[in-house]
């Protein structure tokens, strides 16, 4: 009996030197500097910049002056989002019921490659198809003058669904193949309609990969920066822009501190709310299928 | 339904075809095209503040994943042993790492270090025993952008590893503890070999998340550069043929490492899958 608590307490030892360095890792690099962050978000800005101690909420009410930062992003965001979901949904169908076994794996990491190669490389080649010399050229021979495509909200779309089709086609992509053919076939059978098909038998099970693939792509476009930062030119910035211009060039801490904040606090909200629809939905449709 | 995939294809990958066929480039100027030369590959390389970016970024995601893989790995494994409080503040601080955007964690990590250094200096300076003159400074550079890199990649490794434990069947290990081997026996015996794929696949996302890392970079790199930023700031400055034969470089490089990752996969796959088939 003493011998099994020694080992128990040997264990339960080893256990925590095992956990020592994560653990450090997460109170200082996370929990302390998120700290920091809110701590600073109620102070004010030192006269030469950087942060002076206080307590106000004059950060949070200032947040009005940044708006049009927040609308870009939350329009902007949800918008790329259902344009990935909506582009990449037929490509994984295609993989996963139709494409044959044999060339399956290869268009699948054809799929992958271009996400494991530098985004910002990948970016920035959509400043020369969609500049001047780009597809507006091109267009201008064919008759259609004069179309702006860089530095508009369009260019920045374009930018969002080149960089994430790739992380919303996976997600989908392996619900898809785990779905059972032959509900397929018997939906068929039972006289159901492809759509039909379609709508009460592949996409209520591909859910699941619908929605890891929405919120894997919406919580990264939540902080983006460098999309706006290539392709809006200046004129269509995100939040992301506004919290480089406040940290780095205005160097008003307490300010983007607050702006920081508050786009965490935006991003759990959204997330939560996209959640509970997504449930409601489900238990709706599953009540329907009985 | 073929075509549209087709399209797609072809979506993705123009782009990086197009910026390939530009650092061929004979002309002087990024913008206008002359077939083609590679000219501009020497020099390229010679130049110091590139080569000194790349290497830069080299080092920094070695260690990155280094430092993620082990970490990560050694939490994976102990946290199957954890229950209760300590599991769940677990479990909530790796998903909040794994969530908050990156540009954040930047922020938050600069100001939190330039906080901290602000009230270490002035205290390293006065304990040093050479004199204030010759105290080191602590100051923003590498160290802080692999600190904040290990951060989100550490969280990454965690999840993959522990997908990778769950997966695993548990007879083995407990029949060899009843076979009387020792714990790290065991561990290096069974446990290891069978989360080895999950732990390879947690290095190299962390090695290619930090070494394409730009915002993160950004904030907390203080006066050092990194390739992406490097790139950045060329692309600001004006794009030049040279720019295009940067990034035909990267693409090549990162290709050649996922070919790499590919290869050496399968061969421990079917290593591990011969293996299992022998009696």
């Amino acid at each position: 009996m003493a011998d099994g608590t020694a080992i128990e307490r040997r264990q339960s030892r080893v256990t925590a030197m095992l956990l020592l360095p994560t653990t450090l890792w997460f109170l200082l690099l996370l929990v302390m500097p998120l700290a920091v962050v809110l701590v600073f978000s109620f102070g004010e800005r030192a006269p030469a910049g950087g942060y002076e101690a206080a307590f106000t909420l004059e950060q949070y009410a200032n947040l009005p002056a940044r708006l049009t930062a927040f609308t870009n992003t939350l329009t902007l965001a949800p918008l790329g989002t259902a344009l990935c979901v909506i582009i990449a949904y037929p490509l994984a169908y295609y993989l996963a019921v139709r494409a044959g076994a044999r060339v399956k794996l290869m268009l699948l990491v054809l799929v992958i490659v271009p996400f494991w190669t530098s985004f910002l490389i990948r970016t920035y080649a959509w400043i020369y198809i969609l500049g001047g010399r780009g597809i507006p050229r091109l267009l201008d021979m064919v008759g259609i003058e004069d179309l702006r495509l860089i530095n508009t909200p369009t260019a920045v779309l374009i930018g969002i669904v080149y960089g994430y089709l790739p992380l919303m086609v996976f997600p989908i992509y392996v619900s898809l193949e785990k779905l059972d053919k032959r509900l397929l076939e018997a939906s068929d059978d039972l006289g159901a309609t492809p759509l039909r098909t379609f709508l009460q038998v592949t996409l209520p099970l591909s859910m699941p990969g619908l929605v890891t693939g929405s919120l894997l792509v919406f919580i990264l476009l939540m902080g983006e920066y460098l999309i706006p930062a290539l392709l809006g030119g200046g004129k269509v910035f995100f939040v992301g822009n506004a919290l480089v211009d406040l940290f780095l060039q205005s160097r008003n801490w307490p300010f983007g501190s607050a702006v920081a904040i508050a786009l965490v606090v935006i991003m759990l909200v959204a997330i939560a709310a996209y959640l509970a629809l997504v449930g409601r939905e489900r238990t709706r449709s599953d009540a329907s299928l009985i | 339904m073929r075509l549209y995939a087709a399209f797609i294809y072809l979506f993705l990958y123009a782009p990086i075809a197009l910026i390939v066929l530009f650092s061929f480039n004979a002309g002087r100027h990024a913008a206008s095209f002359e077939c083609c030369s590679t000219a501009w590959y020497p020099r390229t390389f010679q130049n110091t503040f590139l080569i000194e970016a790349l290497t830069n970024s080299l080092i920094v995601a070695g260690t990155v994943a280094t430092l993620a893989t082990v970490m990560g790995t050694m939490a994976a494994l102990a946290l199957q042993r954890v229950r209760g409080p300590v599991r769940v503040a677990f479990d909530v601080l790796t998903y909040i790492a794994i969530i908050i955007p990156g540009i954040v964690i930047g922020i938050a990590t600069l100001v939190a270090l330039v906080a901290a250094f602000d009230a270490l200096n002035p205290l390293i300076a006065a304990l040093w025993p050479g004199g204030p003159e010759g105290a080191p400074r602590l100051n923003l550079g590498y160290g802080s952008v692999i600190a904040a890199h290990t951060l989100f990649t550490m969280a990454l490794v965690i999840v993959i590893v522990r997908a990778r434990i769950q997966g695993m069947d548990q007879s083995l290990i407990e029949a060899s503890a009843d076979l009387y081997a020792t714990p790290w026996g065991t561990f290096r015996q069974v446990t290891f070999p069978q989360i080895l794929p999950a732990v390879l696949a947690g290095f190299l996302l962390s090695f290619t998340f930090s070494f394409d890392d730009f915002i993160i970079a950004f904030f907390v790199a203080g006066s050092k550069t990194t390739l992406p930023i490097y790139i950045f700031s060329s692309i600001r400055r004006g794009i030049t043929p040279e720019t295009n034969v940067i990034a035909t470089v990267v693409l090549g490089f990162s290709l050649t490492l996922l070919i790499a990752a590919q290869v050496l996969m399968r061969r421990r796959a079917r290593g591990a899958g011969g293996g299992g088939a022998a009696p």
